[in-house]
């Protein structure tokens, strides 16, 4: 695949599956699999809006490369304790701005729905992702995903990717 | 067969053996809350409000909450730090909406009442009337109409502000090893890397004993143990001011012994070595201090834990909503002469701290655990007994001591009895 030759409708449908896979991932479970949604080089970040609109560079979950993206999981099935949950997250408004130096930059809206085992279902955490998009091995991988959150006051802890 | 009431087995337990017990109604009961507002939040404390570095330039103003409060934090024309209540003197408006930002006077909303930097109103409309009609009375005197205003002290460009008079000066509230080591931290310009907020659905007080506790550190938090930022079997050491108000631990990774470590941990759920990092530059780090302290984390009472874990440099804020509410701001720095590389450090070394922090997640959900759980059974009691029953200084870390302070400090503020009720 060669994004350059899309028309504008596939190259639509092929970020809006990369998405729909993504975040499918992760609602299911599947966490050993999600670094693998990105280059080996990637940068994945999800920040406070209050930290991006000030031009800050704190984020709340920081990683420059796939090991990193890794070790998220690994620390989280063998280190960290947080309460038992499910995700559930809806992306809407995929809007593919364009392509730059052969990566389509995209940006969409998300709402991340959690359920705990009390069995109530809260908005979680609600924000737009900032993507760079590439073709990997004929498949598109995200070589950026910078995740800008609204809901600046995080519920108790956040241990899982979004 | 004999049954035995719970409160009766709690006395005979204190009679038997020693330890510090603390009844679950002081983290459950409202009335406490109420009280905390009054005694503590307004009572004979500082609280902590800001970072001079937050508003580093004349207008600069940041809002937060000391307690419930709403107040406003800011820089005036003449380089002074103003802190006041925000709410309009007129009707009880809140004045600034905005987290932060920067403007030249403070205007409410509700009927544009105009206060300076200082709080000092200057002006309001139709203070004379519109044609003859209306219009303040003839009485009405503009420099009684101000905003309240609080007692304001800085050290080392950290903001305290307190609604007491009484309060002796903060340095004197601090004491002098808290303001040696505030003093290590800050001991040159810094600079704001950014905020995280981490709500918790506890009551604040838990937090209060978990920054105090050294030891759940490398059991709670297993990513600390295992990459050795911090072990109970490293040399450190908890220490209080003389008031027990504030502690300080602290320890130094230096002291790691990984083979004595295994021994130590080895009926441990949290010591596991063979857990390694794919990408170990999340810990790459470099030394900045002249002594061997790695971690170190001052709890100053009552509302601000001021940190240095590895490079990661922070203050936490506690802000009260309720008996089962509190939110933690995180504003993590650096300093302003940090070069490339060290901004880099810092900046993926956030990921250790924070709401999503490896070593910090656990603490919200610790507090979660034990407030979910003393929801009844009111004059029951947690058990605090590591390292003796008493508010003492260690130097060690398999310690509870400064928790204790902290009880100490507590009733005395609080005017409770030894056994937490509330005298009539």
């Amino acid at each position: 695949m060669q994004v350059d030759k899309l028309t504008g409708v596939e190259l639509q449908y092929e970020v809006e599956r990369l998405l729909a896979r993504y975040v499918e991932c992760i609602d299911d479970d599947r966490l050993e699999e999600w670094p693998d949604f990105f280059v080996d080089d990637c940068s994945y970040k999800v920040i406070p809006r209050e930290n991006e609109d000030r031009g800050l560079p704190i984020a709340v979950i920081d990683c420059d490369s796939r090991g990193m993206l890794l070790d998220r999981i690994v620390s989280l099935r063998n280190a960290n304790v947080y309460p038992e949950h499910v995700y559930r997250h809806l992306v809407s408004n995929v809007h593919v701005k364009g392509i730059e130096s052969g990566e389509v930059v995209v940006q969409s809206n998300y709402a991340v729905l959690q359920t705990r085992n009390d069995g109530v279902t809260k908005i979680y955490n609600a924000g737009r992702y900032l993507d760079r998009i590439v073709v990997v091995d004929g498949g598109l991988r995200f070589k950026q995903k910078r995740v800008v959150f609204d809901t600046n006051r995080i519920e108790t802890l956040m241990v899982r990717p979004i | 067969m004999t049954v035995t009431s719970s409160n009766a087995k709690a006395e005979i337990q204190d009679a038997e053996e020693a330890g510090h017990r603390v009844p679950y109604k002081v983290f459950t009961e409202r009335k406490y809350f109420d009280l905390e507002q009054e005694r503590l939040f307004r009572g004979r404390t500082w609280s902590f409000v800001a970072l001079e570095a937050e508003v580093p330039n004349s207008g600069d103003y940041k809002s937060t909450l000391i307690g419930q409060i709403p107040v406003i934090v800011t820089r005036a024309e003449d380089g002074s730090v103003h802190v006041m209540q925000n709410r309009c003197a007129h009707r009880g408006a809140r004045v600034c909406r905005s987290l932060r930002g920067n403007t030249p006077t403070l205007e409410c909303v509700y009927h544009q009442w105009a206060y300076d930097l200082t709080g000092k109103l200057i002006g309001l409309p139709f203070r004379r009337g519109i044609k003859g009609k209306g219009g303040m009375p003839k009485s009405f005197d503009m420099s009684k109409h101000g905003l309240n205003q609080l007692r304001v002290e800085t050290l080392n460009g950290v903001v305290f502000a307190t609604f007491s008079d009484e309060v002796e000066p903060l340095q004197e509230y601090l004491g002098p090893k808290t303001v040696e080591h505030l003093g290590r931290i800050f001991n040159r310009p810094i600079k704001v890397l950014g905020d995280q907020r981490q709500y918790i659905r506890g009551n604040w007080k838990l937090y209060a004993e978990n920054t105090r506790d050294p030891y759940h550190a490398s059991l709670l938090h297993l990513f600390h143990a295992t990459f050795g930022l911090y072990r109970s079997s490293q040399t450190g050491a908890s220490l209080m001011d003389g008031k027990l108000r504030h502690s300080m631990l602290y320890s130094q990774s230096s002291s790691n012994d990984d083979a004595r470590d295994k021994e130590v941990f080895k009926d441990a759920r949290s010591f596991d070595s063979d857990f390694v990092l794919n990408d170990p530059s999340v810990l790459a780090g470099r030394k900045e201090f002249d002594d061997p302290i790695t971690l170190i984390i001052m709890a100053l009472f009552p509302n601000v834990i001021v940190q240095q874990i590895a490079n990661t440099l922070a203050v936490r804020q506690i802000v009260t909503y309720a008996e089962d509410e509190f939110e933690l701001v995180w504003t993590q720095f650096g300093y302003a002469d940090d070069d490339e590389e060290m901004q880099t450090i810092r900046r993926k070394q956030s990921n250790l701290i924070g709401p999503a922090g490896f070593i910090s997640m656990e603490d919200g959900e610790a507090v979660e655990l034990v407030h979910g759980a003393v929801v009844r059974d009111q004059e029951q009691t947690s058990y605090i007994a590591m390292g003796g029953d008493q508010a003492a200084d260690a130097d060690h870390l398999v310690t509870e001591g400064a928790i204790i302070g902290f009880w100490d400090a507590y009733r005395e503020v609080m005017e409770l009895d030894a056994k937490y009720g509330i005298p009539e």
